[in-house]
């Protein structure tokens, strides 16, 4: 019997108790979901507001159309924005699963000096607040020259998402046994083949996961790019910035969702590595 | 027995005693762990903790003043800014070669925009100076070329002050400009730099000064020559305060061709008409006659200064210490406040909605709490950009909100509410954006709670809430702190959000500090009030640390 269960003897005051919490809850996953779905019937709306016409809710066909998503594929602001972010987020997260999946293996073996500091160091760019990461970025990059160029927006974001990686990958590490490498190694195996035939296939659920989430902070990012890049490296969620601070058009809408279904993609796929991982490493199938 | 009485070292295989064989074996693995680690160390070193750092030194930096007008940082010095008069001719005479050379590199408007930031009305003072400043000094070249034309006459001028080797180097390198030209070969060797005369520099110090700023000046344009231009009138006027300075026999100590030029000028600058140079600067503006200005460029001319931070914490700096800023300036201590008190609201508002959804999936079955958490995990995911969006539609006063309200009749049509653009619309949005942060690690802990502890007090005969508030509650404390440090951190960081739905009240000091580096350009004041930003952050971070462990952030 679960927790949430109402036993059979339980008094009137208990039992409304249950349902008000129940409740309680199902308003707060309202509020939590409801502001983003909401946005996906609205982004069908054949006119230019940003509620639902009389039209949308007697389910009048001829109130919904397509008019906001052809406006994002036909603009070629829109589509700059989309392929500037096609093109820095992968490579940001190659650079970041890379270098963050290399680090985080040296940081689980067992005797790392100074691992604490190191950590802190190298999870620091997701605790420090963006707008100072963009202003120091912004001030060093603009020395070294390379502020306003898709090399320095690519670094940036690698920078952003690597603790993202050492998160994950560390976490898929701590449940593995330390005895397969030993074995591999006893067997004639070199440390790159170990690596690559043993330890990797097994964190590999930990590492797409960081991947994912590396991609992802790449490509919702906007303060750092609003000061690192220029107006050629402008991503979509520049665009959406912009848009929403200067005349706030129905496109956005389409675009945003767009890109939830990319986020649903993206979760789902999370999800099942992470469920993978479990199996794996054989804690609880979740 | 044998092994135990055996005395020395225990040995290694190959011989070595075991403890250095073991040790030699903990080095070598240590550094295999250390150079997997170091490349992604070295990477974020550079593309992070040097940007931050850089932005720590640029928040007390300020060589702009020192660097633009050298002579007279070391000028004015000496003076005495309550003496009610403004500085007497030697700084006026440096800041007049200063300004020259500045204004021929373009850089006395940053330099007044700079000293604008601690006094209104310095960046147009500086550029109204920079026009009138390269007359100062005619009346000087007219006298002289009175005396003699040969002191109008730009090759001699260069012919006096230029070391010998130096007109050789530059001689040459012409030669080689004008062979690439004529053969069509590209050409970019540099022009080699002015260098000076060191004997005439020792007896006309002030004047071998000026003349290397003009000379390099001249040089800095397009490789001109400077035995091409005749030089600034303000380097007549160091000319004419060097020879009223120096006695006959420095003179002396040059050569024949330098002493026939020099020696009649030395004799006839006592019967110079003068210039008055302060009557001069009063001209160009009355605020040259006052002490303030003078005092401003005295208090800000060391090279590193704690005017930005000062200004980030509503003082400021001035010659007679430090003071609180104007009521009506008094802007940063009221943004820090609203920052601080938006986001503890916020962090509450996150405790409140996510303690009851977190405690419910601890409690759920496996199954239907894996459904659930996706509900927690879809906003998680979702850009930033998008739900920002979606409460800047919904919150309208024409939007999906206020429509709902007016159709239920809660509200009044005439009197749709505004929940946008005002501190409302920043933590509505914001609570919704940061939720999540406090459910997942909220939900981490109370899945550890064993359901047993309850069951133990209520058979005991605790009421649901005695059973839930003396033994469930204090055990979840842990989650709870986690959570609103998480959520904490994140919110008095945050730009975006408040940037877009917050309006003027409900923006936050992140907002001003992106100001300072896009609009006023005042990145040193920027930079301040980052690093103020930034100690709370780590402040927090470490205590975060110390609670949870940075590397145990559950990422769902």
């Amino acid at each position: 019997m679960s927790q949430m269960d109402l036993p059979p003897y339980a008094t009137l005051g208990q039992r409304l108790w249950h349902y008000t919490f129940k409740l309680i809850c199902g308003l707060i996953f309202f509020f939590l979901i409801a502001p983003i779905l909401v946005i996906i019937p609205l982004s069908f709306n054949a006119q230019d507001f940003f509620t639902f016409t009389p039209g949308m809710l007697a389910f009048d066909p001829d109130a919904y159309s397509l008019k906001h998503y052809r406006a994002f594929f036909n603009s070629p602001d829109w589509q700059q924005a989309l392929a500037n972010s096609i093109r820095i987020a992968p490579s940001a997260t190659i650079l970041s699963v890379v270098l963050g999946t290399l680090a985080a293996v040296g940081l689980s073996q067992d005797h790392v000096p100074f691992r604490r500091t190191i950590m802190a160091i190298l999870i620091s760019p997701m605790i420090v607040p963006l707008i100072i990461s963009a202003a120091g970025m912004y001030f060093f990059y603009a020395r070294i020259g390379l502020q306003g160029t898709y090399l320095g927006v690519v670094l940036a974001h690698a920078a952003l998402g690597i603790p993202f990686v050492i998160i994950t990958v560390t976490a898929t590490l701590v449940g593995f046994d330390r005895s397969l490498t030993r074995a591999s190694a006893s067997l004639g195996a070199g440390p790159l083949r170990t690596f690559f035939k043993v330890q990797m296939p097994l964190i590999l659920p930990g590492v797409i996961s960081g991947g994912l989430f590396a991609f992802i902070t790449s490509f919702d990012e906007v303060v750092v790019v609003l000061f690192v890049g220029s107006a050629n490296q402008k991503t979509l969620p520049w665009q959406m910035f912009i848009g929403l601070r200067e005349q706030i058009s129905p496109t956005i809408l389409a675009v945003a969702t767009v890109l939830v279904a990319v986020s649903i993609l993206l979760l789902t796929a999370v999800e099942l590595l992470r469920r993978r991982s479990e199996r794996l490493r054989g804690l609880s199938p979740g | 027995m044998t092994e135990a009485t055996r005395t020395g070292p225990m040995l290694a295989a190959d011989g070595t005693p075991l403890k250095r064989s073991l040790q030699r074996a903990l080095r070598a693995q240590k550094l295999r762990a250390l150079m997997l680690i170091a490349p992604l160390l070295a990477f974020i070193l550079v593309t992070f903790v040097a940007p931050i750092a850089d932005m720590l030194f640029r928040s007390v930096e300020n060589q702009i003043v020192s660097d633009t007008l050298p002579r007279t940082a070391q000028a004015i010095r000496g003076w005495d800014h309550n003496s009610g008069e403004p500085p007497g001719d030697d700084v006026l005479a440096a800041f007049t070669i200063d300004m020259i050379a500045a204004v021929e590199r373009k850089q006395h408007t940053r330099l007044g925009t700079r000293l604008n930031y601690e006094q209104n009305g310095l960046s147009s003072l500086f550029r109204k100076t920079g026009r009138g400043v390269a007359d100062i000094g005619e009346t000087y070249r007219d006298q002289f070329a009175a005396l003699d034309p040969a002191w109008k006459d730009a090759g001699i001028w260069a012919n006096l002050f230029a070391d010998p080797s130096w007109r050789a180097d530059h001689d040459a390198w012409e030669a080689a400009r004008a062979a690439a030209r004529t053969a069509g070969r590209p050409f970019a060797e540099p022009v080699p730099a002015f260098r000076l005369n060191d004997d005439l520099a020792d007896v006309l110090p002030e004047t071998a000064d000026a003349y290397l700023d003009f000379a390099r000046a001249v040089q800095g344009n397009r490789n001109g020559d400077p035995a091409a231009r005749a030089p600034w009138p303000p380097v007549y006027l160091a000319l004419y305060r060097d020879l009223t300075a120096i006695g006959v026999g420095r003179i002396a100590t040059l050569d024949a061709e330098a002493q026939a030029l020099l020696d009649p000028a030395h004799y006839a600058v006592r019967s110079f008409e003068r210039a008055d140079l302060a009557a001069i600067y009063r001209d160009i503006d009355r605020a040259w006659g006052q002490p303030t200005v003078w005092a401003t460029i005295q208090t800000f001319s060391p090279a590193y200064t704690p005017g930005y931070f000062l200004t980030a914490v509503d003082l400021k700096q001035t010659p007679d210490g430090i003071v609180s800023q104007p009521a009506d300036q008094k802007i940063y201590i009221m943004l820090f406040q609203r920052t601080l008190v938006m986001s503890l609201a916020i962090m509450a508002a996150c405790v409140l909605l996510g303690y009851p959804i977190a405690f419910l999936l601890a409690n759920l079955p496996l199954r239907t709490s894996n459904l659930l958490l996706i509900l927690v995990l879809l906003p998680f995911w979702t850009s930033l950009l998008v739900r920002t969006s979606a409460w800047k539609v919904l919150l309208q006063q024409q939007g999906v909100i206020n429509d709902i309200l007016v159709w239920i009749g809660i509200v009044d049509n005439a009197g749709r509410l505004i929940l946008i653009n005002n501190q409302t619309g920043t933590i509505i949005a914001m609570t919704h954006i940061l939720l999540p942060f406090m459910i997942l690690p909220l939900y981490s802990v109370m899945k550890t709670i064993p359901p047993s502890y309850v069951r133990a007090a209520k058979s005991l005969g605790a009421t649901n809430w005695t059973a839930f508030w003396r033994v469930y509650f204090p055990q979840s404390v842990p989650g709870i702190g986690a959570g609103c440090i998480l959520v904490f951190i994140l919110a008095i960081g945050y730009y975006i959000t408040p940037e877009l739905v917050g309006g003027t009240s409900g923006t936050f000091i992140s907002n001003r500090i992106a100001y300072h580096i896009s609009s006023s350009l005042n990145w040193g004041l920027a930079a301040a009030l980052g690093t103020i930003l930034l100690a709370v952050v780590l402040a927090l971070y470490w205590t975060y640390d110390r609670l949870v462990g940075i590397d145990k952030v559950n990422l769902g």
